[in-house]
């Protein structure tokens, strides 16, 4: 089986919101002094690929991004990880390209890569989380899709599929190539690669291809524009419920409790 | 064509968040002198196409046969789409139409926008609002592609008038093509009742501070029950296998509405707020009062909540045994 799995590189996330700046003119985020990190869901889905690849030997990973060049710390970790081979589009051009140059520029990467059974994408980023590129990836590519998916188990030739839904969870069987969205679950959780594999992956083969490699032109605006960033100020002033004993104030929450839920 | 479609894929039928999507596409098809149809596919009809008949102008039931599939499902919708070519295609919030949106925008040479809080018309553009970075920002969005296919967050928005006269419902029955290269073979129910989450009035919530899932059992399950309230989890008590992640509230999880979101042990990280931001009272207990969630809140108590959970459902007692 040979899998493909692309990966983002990102803001941090986990940066307090007091910290958070957006640049309005710019529309986008301040990076200030937050770190760059690998999408949570991309590791997810990096890692659910280690997993099959446990379970059925002949199975060969590669990890692809498109990125600044900065992206290559993030395919160096997936390499440390035990990724195969890893890919990176160099995006000098845009910080948020539209989820449609994102897919055509991995479709193109891909062709130039060879030919994959499996696909694999988190469901979404924790900057824009647009949530897009695996459906509009499978578009691109003639493929079928699932998302959501939190398990992937090899089963006669094809591919039994756990996804999450809003009500429980779905198993599927699928045919290969399949491109799958993965979304976290208690299983795969991303490992974390030892310090001297992190070391050893800067001097491991790493594919770097500009847009023009690709015979890619970028266009603006070509899907959709964002037109304004901004911080919502929504905070609202706590009533903290008062009184002269825990059961004074507890008996003043059940009674704000039950003036808003109009509870009987 | 400037006529508004709205999809209803989810299995819940003509639930809240069908009623909040019937209501934007109202206001959008108002705003833009257009007619407002629904599609329906037959596993939810007839029940559904009569109920949601009594606010849109016309109803598309299509006869495709089964439960949901992946693949012919959205060969279905986009055949449909293609003989109505409407302007805007507005999807609900469930798995199943998070799923079919990027796609069948591409499949009708449009774009796609998910996760929508608001919408509206900017000089002939599609504008819409959604939250990005965690919650911790929003952004406007201006549509560069026609049909504009939405998924929002459909409870958010207001429920549409009933007509006088109830839409026109029509059947439709397609040729898709048999397509087995994914099959859901299995569907497993884990929600802990019939409702969703993102239907619910009253919400109680449970974080990282719970510490275990036996306090989520034997103190805010019967505290839920009390409220008549629907039990959920922050991200962190989820990871931990403390409960099901279909209870997940959060930028990943479920995008909740309640009139009542109560908040216990969880400190209010922005990723978890980005779920709640449309609830319209955010109560918390929580011991650190410099806990984010408190900025957030209506009303709140400093307190171990191992303290104050027990106590609370006294006094919910002794409150709705005095009214009764």
């Amino acid at each position: 089986m040979n899998i493909l799995v692309c990966i983002k590189q990102i803001l941090d996330p986990e940066i307090p919101a007091r910290e958070f700046r957006v640049d309005p003119a710019k529309r986008e985020a301040e990076r200030g002094n937050a770190n760059l990190v690998t999408n949570i869901f991309c590791e997810n889905a990096l890692e659910t690929a280690l997993q099959f690849r446990e379970a059925l030997s002949e199975t060969k990973i590669s990890v692809l991004s498109f990125g600044a060049s900065t992206a290559e710390d993030s395919l160096r970790k997936a390499l440390a990880m035990k990724a195969d081979a890893a890919a990176l589009v160099i995006n000098d051009k845009t910080s948020n390209p539209d989820p449609l140059t994102v897919t055509q520029v991995l479709a193109a990467a891909i062709r130039k890569l060879g030919s994959f059974d499996l696909i694999m994408v988190g469901r979404e980023a924790g900057d824009w989380g647009a949530g897009q590129t695996a459906g509009l990836l499978a578009e691109e590519l003639k493929m079928p899709c699932v998302s959501f998916v939190d398990r992937i188990e090899p089963m006669n030739g094809g591919l039994r599929l756990n996804r999450q839904t809003d009500s429980g969870s779905e198993v599927l069987e699928a045919q290969t190539p399949l491109v799958v969205s993965i979304t976290n679950d208690e299983h795969n959780v991303p490992r974390i690669p030892k310090v001297r594999d992190v070391m050893m992956s800067y001097r491991q083969p790493l594919t770097q291809w500009t847009l023009a490699d690709l015979g890619y032109q970028l266009e603006d605006d070509k899907y959709y524009q964002v037109v304004d960033l901004s911080i919502p100020q929504k905070e609202s002033r706590c009533e903290f419920v008062t009184g002269d004993t825990l059961d004074e104030r507890v008996e003043s929450l059940a009674k704000r409790i039950t003036e808003v839920t109009s509870l009987l | 064509m400037n006529d508004v479609v709205i999809c209803l894929l989810s299995p819940a039928g003509f639930d809240r968040a069908a009623q909040g999507l019937a209501g934007a596409g109202r206001r959008l098809a108002e705003q833009l002198g257009s007619q407002l149809t629904a599609i329906v596919l037959s596993q939810q009809s007839p029940a559904i196409a009569q109920e949601v008949a009594t606010v849109v102008d016309k109803v598309i039931v299509v006869v495709d046969g089964g439960e949901y599939q992946p693949e012919p499902a959205l060969s279905a919708l986009t055949e449909t789409c293609r003989q109505l070519s409407p302007a805007t295609v507005l999807l609900g919030n469930d798995t199943y139409s998070q799923e079919v949106t990027p796609r069948l925008a591409y499949r009708l040479g449009g774009a796609a926008v998910g996760d929508v809080v608001e919408i509206t018309v900017h000089e002939q553009a599609l504008r819409v609002a959604r939250q990005v970075y965690g919650g911790k920002a929003q952004a406007t969005i201006e549509l560069k592609r026609t049909p504009a296919v939405l998924w929002t967050r459909s409870r958010s928005f207001a429920p549409a008038n009933r007509l006088s006269e109830p839409g026109n419902i029509t059947e439709l029955s397609l040729e898709i093509p048999i397509d087995t290269r994914t099959k859901i073979v299995e569907r497993k129910r884990e929600s802990q009742s019939e409702q969703r989450l993102e239907e619910a009035r009253v919400i109680v919530s449970g974080g990282r501070g719970i510490g275990g899932p036996e306090p989520f059992n034997d103190e805010l399950k019967p505290l839920a029950e009390l409220l008549g309230a629907q039990l959920a989890a922050s991200r962190a008590a989820c990871d931990a296998g403390w409960v099901p992640p279909t209870l997940q509230v959060g930028q990943t999880g479920k995008k909740v509405t309640p009139d009542l979101y109560l908040a216990i042990a969880i400190t209010g990280a922005s990723q978890h707020m980005a779920g709640i931001s449309e609830a319209k009272n955010i109560a918390a207990i929580n011991t650190d009062p410099d806990a984010p969630i408190f900025k957030h809140c209506r009303f709140g108590i400093v307190e171990d909540y191992r303290k104050v959970v027990p106590l609370l459902r006294q006094k919910l007692i002794a409150i709705q045994n005095s009214q009764t």
